[in-house]
């Protein structure tokens, strides 16, 4: 990876065609494309979908803007899906009906609905079984396609549509679930937690990572959504650059049980610099809620410390 | 050479799966139909077939991960019972609306509640518009036979629908009977290599399965699903016809036992057709004109073809494993009395609901309803048009 070129690697073809009709800004596209641009050039894939966002905007039909072969089954089951799909692979390989030289890869995209909950056993069956597979879930911390709702991805105090900010609500009550720490406990060879960064280098290494590690391997990738989080849609770097620079997402791997983190920022910002940025916490910033800003900081710290101790052992 | 062999409904059905020797296998266990996993696991395990099993987290993921396959490119198969097909029945749709050959090997189980692992028809009924082929069996024999026949049916260009190969839990699943067995050979010849068109495996030539679709276009799609089913009726009596060459066994889309002088016809579908044939068998020796219809295939549903069949009688007794809460009687009681109509076959008609949860169905019930059916069209008693019998 010594040689990564950001330059290099977007001149590689694109394996999701534009004229989609996902947002401008969207993140779950630039997760895609940065995922696949890490397929080496020669290997085929199958990529897999669970229905969101995504799938909706990038699969009407008669048009895909899917360059390899897809496939979109239903919202609770793309980890299910996909195993299948893995294991066709297997059978038709051995059987001697797909040529010996023909490499595939699967690669599954999910939203957090679709991973965090409604898919969350389907996901959890398919990395116990072990398919060779790489699930990725595109975690814009709600459901973003019905309308904006809270999921077990959400973080604490967001307005959300399900979880509105009212005279007696300050949002989302309950803090985010972990799910790249659940998935590790899975003991799958590789869990990352990512975003975007300016060189794109940590989610490109983590994704070609866990595309070839033999097994089932898991990325969880944030992906701002300008709609649902309210920043100004130009700002999406901005935003991944807090989140990681707060702790807020810090960004490390799970390499066969080693925890690690792969950037540590020298100077941790308060979180309030994450949360200022955001529409969706702006409640939190009127007179008389700085305890609640507090809370979501301790919860980060909390979350911190013990990803710091998790990867020093 | 048939083989003479004595086996249970579920080690019929594993034994023509050993000799079809899928490539992909999704399934869960649920009572009755866990044998047929576990038969087909052990198969692997032996090393007597190749068949890539994936033992999924529970339905839902089996029918998912069938899809997958399926959609890959891979001849796929999968067993389940009541409660499991309710949880499969979002993907029911989408396997059949994906316009997907795979077949799935149901063993009749009602659905709760109370929960209760005995036969009844609920589950099978219950999915009887997830767009499936659906063929019900009177015994191991026929249910051995079905499933030999199945992939042909599904895989056929003029069809590409799934196939449901339908069993009655216990009664047909773990009872020992005689069996006459094919040979493997002329099965494997029979079945044939799966040659999918298009699939995702396809070395550079990809496709995209299972899109949004807009109204502009859904309605066709749609439209297009329900046309293939009607084109199924005639390839499953192809199907059949061939099978006959090769086992000498000959089915259609029902039986018609004793039925050509019949006044009075008992139109039944699974194990209980059994001991229909038994009871009519006395009646007949006694000289009640008496026969049965034993339905096969009940989805794509033969409405114009039974009504034909039954247009010669005074009266047919429609004969319900099912309840559907609808009010109105069970879903042959409804689709049959539709089917008369719309051919203007005019005769009496009665739905019985018979035999849920696993109540025992007996000749002497068979006796009462014959005797029932007389005395409407002789003494013209008023009888009920929807009602239950064998309730304690």
């Amino acid at each position: 990876m010594s040689d990564y070129s950001l330059k290099t690697m977007m001149n590689k073809p694109e394996r999701l065609a534009p004229g989609h009709r996902m947002c401008a800004g969207c993140g779950a596209t630039i997760a895609v494309r940065a995922v696949l641009r890490a397929l080496h050039e020669g290997d085929r894939a199958v990529i897999g979908n669970a229905t969101g966002c995504l799938e909706v905007s990038s699969f009407m039909y008669p048009y895909t803007a899917w360059e390899d072969s897809y496939i979109h089954n239903a919202f609770e089951n793309a980890g299910a899906t996909l195993s299948g799909v893995e294991t066709a692979y297997k059978a038709l390989k051995k059987r001697g009906k797909i040529p010996e030289d023909e490499t595939f890869k699967f690669i599954t995209f999910g939203g957090d609905g679709g991973t965090y909950d409604i898919g969350f056993q389907s996901l959890s069956g398919a990395m116990e079984r072990g398919h060779d597979m790489v699930y990725v879930c595109y975690d814009n911390g709600a459901y973003m396609n019905t309308g904006i709702q809270r999921s077990s991805a959400t973080p604490m105090y967001a307005d959300t549509t399900t979880t509105p900010v009212g005279k007696k609500s300050n949002g989302k009550m309950q803090n985010r679930k972990d799910l790249a720490s659940i998935i590790a406990d899975h003991d799958v060879p590789y869990v990352a937690q990512t975003t975007f960064t300016p060189d794109f280098k940590d989610i490109h290494m983590k994704a070609e990572k866990a595309i070839y590690t033999e097994g089932a391997c898991f990325l969880n990738v944030m992906t701002p959504c300008p709609r649902g989080w309210r920043y100004d849609t130009a700002d999406i770097m901005k935003i991944c650059k807090l989140a990681v620079e707060t702790c807020y997402w810090p960004l490390f791997e799970v390499d066969h049980g080693k925890w690690t983190l792969t950037y540590e920022p020298k100077k941790k910002l308060p979180i309030e610099d994450f949360l200022r940025a955001q529409g969706r916490f702006k409640h939190l910033f009127k007179k008389g809620n700085e305890d609640l800003i507090e809370q979501f900081q301790a919860e980060v710290d909390r979350r911190w410390e013990e990803l710091q101790y998790k990867c020093a052992r | 050479m048939a083989i003479k062999e004595r086996m249970s409904g579920n080690e019929a059905v594993s034994f023509a799966i050993r000799q079809v020797n899928p490539d992909v296998m999704p399934a869960f266990p649920i009572t009755p139909s866990t044998e047929i996993p576990q038969m087909v696991s052990t198969y692997i395990s032996n090393g007597e077939i190749d068949t890539e099993f994936i033992p999924v987290e529970s339905e839902h993921s089996s029918m998912s991960a069938a899809i997958g396959a399926e959609a890959a490119g891979a001849r796929t198969l999968t067993a389940t019972s009541s409660a499991g097909l309710a949880l499969m029945w979002e993907e029911l749709l989408l396997a059949a609306s994906n316009r997907l050959p795979l077949v799935m090997t149901l063993v009749n189980r009602t659905l709760s509640g109370p929960i209760n692992i005995n036969c009844d028809h609920s589950d099978g009924m219950g999915a009887r518009d997830t767009g499936w082929i659906q063929i019900y069996a009177e015994n191991n024999q026929e249910a051995y036979d079905n499933f030999i026949q199945a992939y042909p049916i599904a895989e056929d260009a003029r069809v590409h629908l799934p196939v449901m190969i339908c069993q009655d839990g216990f009664i047909t699943s773990h009872a020992v009977e005689n069996i006459e067995l094919l040979e493997d050979k002329p099965v494997k010849d029979f079945v044939g290599e799966y040659e999918p068109e298009e699939y995702l495996l396809n070395p550079g030539k990809p496709i995209a399965v299972g899109p949004y679709s807009v109204s502009n276009y859904a309605m066709e799609a749609k439209k297009n699903q329900e046309e293939a089913l009607e084109n199924s009726k005639e390839v499953i009596l192809e199907v059949a016809k061939k099978f006959a060459e090769i086992s000498g066994r000959e089915y259609g889309l029902f039986e018609e036992y004793k039925t050509a002088d019949a006044d009075y016809i008992m139109l039944i579908m699974g194990s209980a057709a059994g001991t229909a044939k038994e009871a009519v068998d006395h009646l007949r020796s006694k000289g009640k004109k008496v026969g049965i219809l034993k339905l096969r295939v009940f989805r794509p549903f033969p409405a114009e073809e039974i009504a034909q069949a039954l247009k010669g009688c005074k009266a047919v007794a429609i004969m319900d494993r099912c309840e559907s809460y609808n009010g109105n009687g069970g879903p042959l009681g409804s689709e049959v009395t539709q089917g008369l109509y719309r051919s203007k076959v005019m005769i009496e008609a009665v739905n019985y609901i018979y035999g849920l949860a696993g109540r025992d169905f007996t000749v002497n019930e068979v006796y009462d309803i014959f005797a029932e059916l007389e005395d409407i069209v002789v003494n013209g008693k008023k009888v009920e048009q929807h009602k239950y019998i064998g309730l304690r």
